[in-house]
């Protein structure tokens, strides 16, 4: 059965300038490698095509079961000129979450 | 020399709250208090504000830390190192010189000076977000390049109470006082990786302890409401004991600190600071007990040629306004408010956005689609070069009041001038950091 990644996974939203870096940690490490196969970097540029207007990178950190991606072009120019609500992007790893695996 | 030294962070950012850093020199048993209180942004605000006023520049919170901090500092012989000189450093020592007279202290300021480039730009240099040369942005009112460890480790052995800085990289904050404590070789990398680390990690404050992570239902963090800050135990082997003051709200977990380690990093495996090129992929946690976890691992290679130099340049102005909605056909109410100032004055603007707060404001329509909020906000944002032009969207907002859709209320508008900043790389032999001791 489908699931949202909320119920199985954490993330932070940080950003650099024009670049949105969200990361992704399962809560059970047990669920890690169906994380590494269904949240490909194609997934979440489509998933947050909406914000997401550049390449999307996909690391993966096996020792800390972790996923990150690194987003150019994802916040409107940045922070500082910005005239989105969240100009941070502070938000967006709850958008990650809403994805269903 | 000491095998242990203990490092607390007690701000985040310019806006952090007060009291952990209190809490955290009162019960920390700390060598060393950092207060990190320098976004992108900031300082290119604080250089408007010295422009404006040759005594001010430095943190606008200066005053009001030192005042309460300086007794406990000088009573536990903790030292401060901190970002809080800003656009002014200077300035912020003299201030802080002032303080301690008053309350009949006597200490010393070292002042770290250097960052402050904007003299040798030419406006020729390339931006690295948008690879288009300096002069085609706006007007430029700062450009300061990030320094490491080489600008402060002088200031520490100055033997001063009191580190003030200007721009320097976050994480170099910590590391000048590992280095300086255990004699590390600033070409030894493999340590510096590890040090940065840990600087990498206490760097946000909060954000290791709870703040930013916690979520009632899947990541519960006990008395968030009285959020203790972070303090790190390190080795001289570049290992770190993570905790916080017992009675202080939230919690260090292995949890905490992955979500902490991988933000804002752009290459988990190529974390670039002044002084090392960092690889965060090895570090390891290990939870020791309630609220203390252990930090191994993590390495480094080399250090870059050239620093990064954030610029600072008007761009513009922005107008926003705001009117809520609620009960049946809220969001159709709002949309068409929307409509009414698109119609009216969209088109005067370069960037214009309408969202409908409640419904798609922060991660656009789709993730919304199918549900109905009882209540919705409009929110009308744009930049004009203008002041004038960007007023005018508050003020049409607020004019829904009586001559728009049924029922709209709590209208409020904004206006504020645009900072914008973008980077450039500068080779880091044009960068010469300084030192200036002021006793008080």
């Amino acid at each position: 059965m489908k699931k949202k990644l909320a119920h199985l996974a954490h993330s932070r939203a940080g950003d650099k300038g024009n670049t949105l870096i969200l990361s992704l940690f399962p809560f059970d490490e047990a669920d890690y490698p169906l994380l590494v196969e269904k949240v490909t970097a194609e997934r979440v540029k489509q998933h947050l095509s909406h914000q997401l207007k550049g390449e999307v990178f996909r690391y993966l950190i096996p020792e800390l079961h972790a996923l990150m991606f690194t987003c150019e072009n994802a916040l409107s120019g940045g922070v500082t000129t910005s005239i989105a609500l969240d100009a941070h992007g502070k938000s967006l790893s709850y958008a990650l979450l809403e994805l269903t695996v | 020399m000491k095998e242990k030294i203990r490092i607390g962070c007690g701000a985040g950012f310019s806006g952090d709250r007060f009291e952990p850093a209190l809490i955290l020199t009162e019960q920390g048993d700390l060598d060393y208090l950092v207060l990190e209180c320098l976004a992108e942004r900031t300082i290119a605000l604080a250089q408007k504000r010295k422009l404006q006023d040759p005594n001010s520049g430095y943190d606008i919170f200066l005053e009001r830390r030192i005042e309460s901090l300086l007794p406990l500092l000088v009573h536990h012989k903790t030292r401060l190192i901190t970002n809080m000189g800003a656009a002014n450093p200077i300035a912020g020592a003299e201030k802080i010189k002032s303080i301690a007279k008053k309350l009949g202290l006597k200490i010393r300021v070292a002042v770290v000076l250097g960052d402050d480039v904007i003299h040798q730009l030419t406006g020729e240099e390339l931006s690295i977000e948008g690879n288009k040369f300096l002069h085609t942005y706006g007007t430029r009112v700062s450009a300061n390049a990030y320094m490491g460890i080489e600008a402060i480790l002088p200031a520490l052995s100055s033997g001063a109470d009191i580190i003030l800085t200007g721009r320097v990289a976050d994480p170099s904050l910590f590391l000048a006082p590992m280095v300086y404590e255990f004699g590390w070789s600033t070409e030894d990398w493999d340590l510096l990786g590890k040090g940065t680390v840990l600087g990498h990690l206490m760097e946000c404050a909060g954000q290791l302890t709870g703040g930013y992570f916690a979520d009632p239902v899947t990541k519960p963090v006990p008395d968030l409401h009285l959020l203790g800050h972070p303090l790190v135990e390190v080795s001289r082997d570049g290992s770190g004991l993570i905790q916080k003051i017992s009675g202080t709200g939230g919690l260090i977990s292995v949890q905490t600190a992955k979500e902490q380690l991988l933000y804002e990093v752009t290459h988990p495996r190529n974390y670039l600071t002044p002084d090392v090129v960092a690889d965060f992929s090895t570090v390891r946690f290990e939870e020791k007990g309630e609220n203390q976890l252990q930090v191994n691992g993590g390495t480094g290679k080399c250090k870059p040629e050239s620093l990064k130099v954030s610029v600072g340049y008007q761009s513009g102005w922005m107008g926003e306004g705001e009117i809520s909605y609620a009960g049946s056909h809220a969001v159709e109410r709002a949309k068409w408010a929307g409509e009414i100032i698109q119609q009216r004055i969209g088109d005067q603007f370069e960037e214009f956005k309408i969202d409908l707060i409640g419904l798609n404001s922060m991660h656009g329509g789709d993730l919304a689609a199918n549900t109905t909020p009882y209540e919705v906000r409009l929110r009308v944002a744009g930049k004009s070069p203008t002041k004038e032009i960007a007023q005018r969207i508050g003020e049409e907002v607020e004019a829904l009041y009586t001559n728009g859709p049924a029922g709209g209320g709590g209208a409020r508008k904004y206006l504020h001038e645009v900072l914008g900043v973008v980077s450039i790389l500068m080779n880091r032999n044009q960068i010469q950091p300084a030192l200036k001791l002021i006793d008080a």
